[in-house]
């Protein structure tokens, strides 16, 4: 019965079963986990105690009474504070919303609650989403349960590190440029980015509309499949989500990848990239040649330009969707009194705001200003279509394409901080796929000699081929 | 280039409160990040449509049906600071 929170989703849903434990026991080794871990790594900004055994209490009963109830029911999971949740506090770790309690859930939420969820918390993030180490948050850092001196990454830092740190046995996260797949990399746990549109928008904080997605973070692969199972699919609420069916995703996952073309763009394992990092991902690939699958090398030219694309479209976009924050209808009015309305909006701003934020809304409006609309986000626009060619004419060649998500390790905490645009080229390898939509994968495949750091690589299909990721990724998994 | 006078533009536009070290600060900063802009220069576009989205999703429209709110006008109210007379926000006056 000990150590019931390392357990993965299935192995735990398989014990709820058999009734080897109940879900309130399943509960409380998370949140004793948490308690005592987490003031080391602080990847929680709010431990929901009372509810979450509350919540254990119910799905024991119904499981009690013979109900038949979903794959994810009575498991504990803690998701990003960017998602709605009713009656608890969502922060988006931003000070302009530090005691906001929305009325309502997210979509995602909901389906999980229907689902039978047992929520232990909310986790950490760069504020508003926007970071890459979770550093950009009022509530202090997220340390990796690897090394504490380094950074869990981000922007779900806190629910990777949550899930890596047997917190928690799956998390919720998003992922706009990298945000699930980059903190799985660096905490070693698998995260799903996934096509654009795929889970509901309604309910999670947007920040760039265009890019937003939501996912999962878990321990396995068959984990990730059951609970985006639950999440994905149309929702009326979020126009942006087409009506495209939702397979059973767990069907994908003992496929094998015998005949599979398997696409290693140059890009990802050239310039820039560490060495080791690229030897670790190689050697993982070769095992897929082993299973029968066929390597090709492909060309993804448009890698280099992804970053600067993205810093003018995402900030573009987020200024526009950050101007609902003014302090009026939700969020925290200005310390001292203003003068008229105009000021009030100055002051809830100029103090609600931390600096990454303040700088993307700059330049966002910058970009989107008279005189600089045609020459910065127009040009963006267009690269983007190329990008989105790039992965086109790809997928004409090859089923999936391969590879690193971050060019290098976790870093140490501050090292990038003060640095934005050094921060802004980690999610080099992880835009690309954002840009065109497509799902990606990230699995955990090794770990640095030495730092003992784990490494992670990303597994990319067409938009809406979950399911080749999920297949892909539980071949290496078993390897 | 942004120099701290177009910092402090932008910052008006967006309706922020900067203090004078962080005007300083964002000034350096940006600067930086639109200087890396740049690069965008070597791609030809000469003829490139612009994605705005994703989806392929054109005229989205739904039913014209009476759907259940998913909270009520109260609950919405009580997520203010401010004070709240007859179902609506009272703010500063935004004309004297």
């Amino acid at each position: 019965m000990s150590e019931l929170n390392k357990l993965s989703l299935r192995e735990a849903r398989a014990g709820l079963r058999e009734k080897k434990f109940s879900s309130v026991e399943l509960t409380k080794a998370c949140l004793s986990a948490i308690s005592e871990r987490d003031g080391d790594i602080n990847a929680f900004v709010k431990v929901t105690e009372e509810s979450a055994l509350e919540e254990a209490r119910g799905v024991d009963d119904r499981l009690a009474a013979g109900e038949k109830m979903s794959a994810l029911a009575g498991i504990p999971v803690a998701v990003k504070d960017l998602l709605n949740t009713k009656g608890v506090t969502t922060t988006c770790a931003s000070p302009i919303l530090k005691d906001f309690v929305p009325p309502y859930d997210a979509e995602a939420v909901s389906r999980l609650r229907n689902a039978g969820m047992v929520m232990v918390g909310k986790t950490n993030l760069d504020e508003f989403a926007c970071g890459a180490s979770t550093e950009h948050s009022c509530f202090g850092v997220t340390k990796n349960p690897h090394d504490l001196e380094r950074v869990a990454g981000g922007s779900s830092g806190g629910s990777a590190a949550a899930v890596a740190a047997d917190m928690c046995i799956y998390a919720i996260g998003t992922d706009t440029g990298g945000s699930i797949r980059q903190p799985a990399s660096f905490c070693g746990v698998y995260g799903m980015k996934v096509t654009y549109g795929r889970v509901s928008r309604s309910g999670v904080t947007a920040m760039a509309s265009s890019w937003d997605t939501i996912g999962p973070l878990a321990r396995s692969v068959g984990d990730i499949a059951d609970v985006l199972g639950v999440i994905a699919g149309r929702d009326e609420l979020d126009s942006t989500t087409p009506d495209v069916a939702v397979p059973d995703y767990s069907s994908f996952l003992d496929k094998g990848v015998k005949g599979m073309k398997i696409g290693l763009p140059k890009e990802y394992f050239g310039e820039g990239v560490e060495e080791e990092t690229v030897k670790i991902i190689k050697e993982a690939v070769l095992e897929l040649e082993k299973q029968g699958a066929e390597l090709v090398e492909i060309s993804l030219p448009m890698t280099k330009y992804a970053v600067a694309a993205y810093y003018i479209s995402m900030p573009a976009e987020l200024s526009a969707n950050l101007e609902r924050f003014d302090g009026i209808r939700y969020g925290k009015k200005p310390s001292s009194d203003p003068e008229d309305l105009v000021d009030y909006y100055f002051k809830a701003r100029g103090e609600g705001f931390g600096d990454e934020i303040k700088r993307r809304i700059m330049i966002g409006t910058y970009v989107l200003s008279a005189g600089y609309y045609d020459a910065y986000y127009k040009k963006a626009q267009k690269v983007r279509t190329k990008i989105i060619e790039d992965f086109n004419k790809a997928y004409e060649k090859v089923d999936v394409i391969i590879g690193p998500i971050s060019p290098f390790p976790s870093f140490k905490i501050g090292e990038l901080v003060d640095d934005p645009l050094a921060m802004y080229t980690a999610d080099a390898l992880t835009i690309p796929a954002s840009a065109a939509g497509v799902p990606s994968l990230a699995c955990p495949v090794g770990a640095y000699h030495g730092s003992g750091l784990p490494v992670g690589l990303q597994i990319m299909a067409p938009q809406f081929e979950e399911g080749r990721c999920l297949q892909v990724g539980s071949v290496l998994e078993s390897a | 280039m942004l120099s701290e006078e177009e910092v402090r533009h932008v910052a008006k536009l967006a309706r922020i409160d900067l203090k004078d070290s962080e005007v300083k600060k964002f000034s350096e900063q940006l600067s930086g990040v639109l200087d890396y802009m740049d690069i965008l220069k070597e791609v030809d576009t000469e003829g490139v449509e612009e994605t705005s989205q994703v989806t392929g999703l054109k005229n989205v429209l739904g039913g014209d049906n009476v759907a259940e709110a998913r909270c009520k006008r109260e609950e919405l109210l009580e997520c203010s600071e401010l004070p709240v007379d007859d179902n609506q926000i009272r703010v500063k006056p935004a004309i004297k």
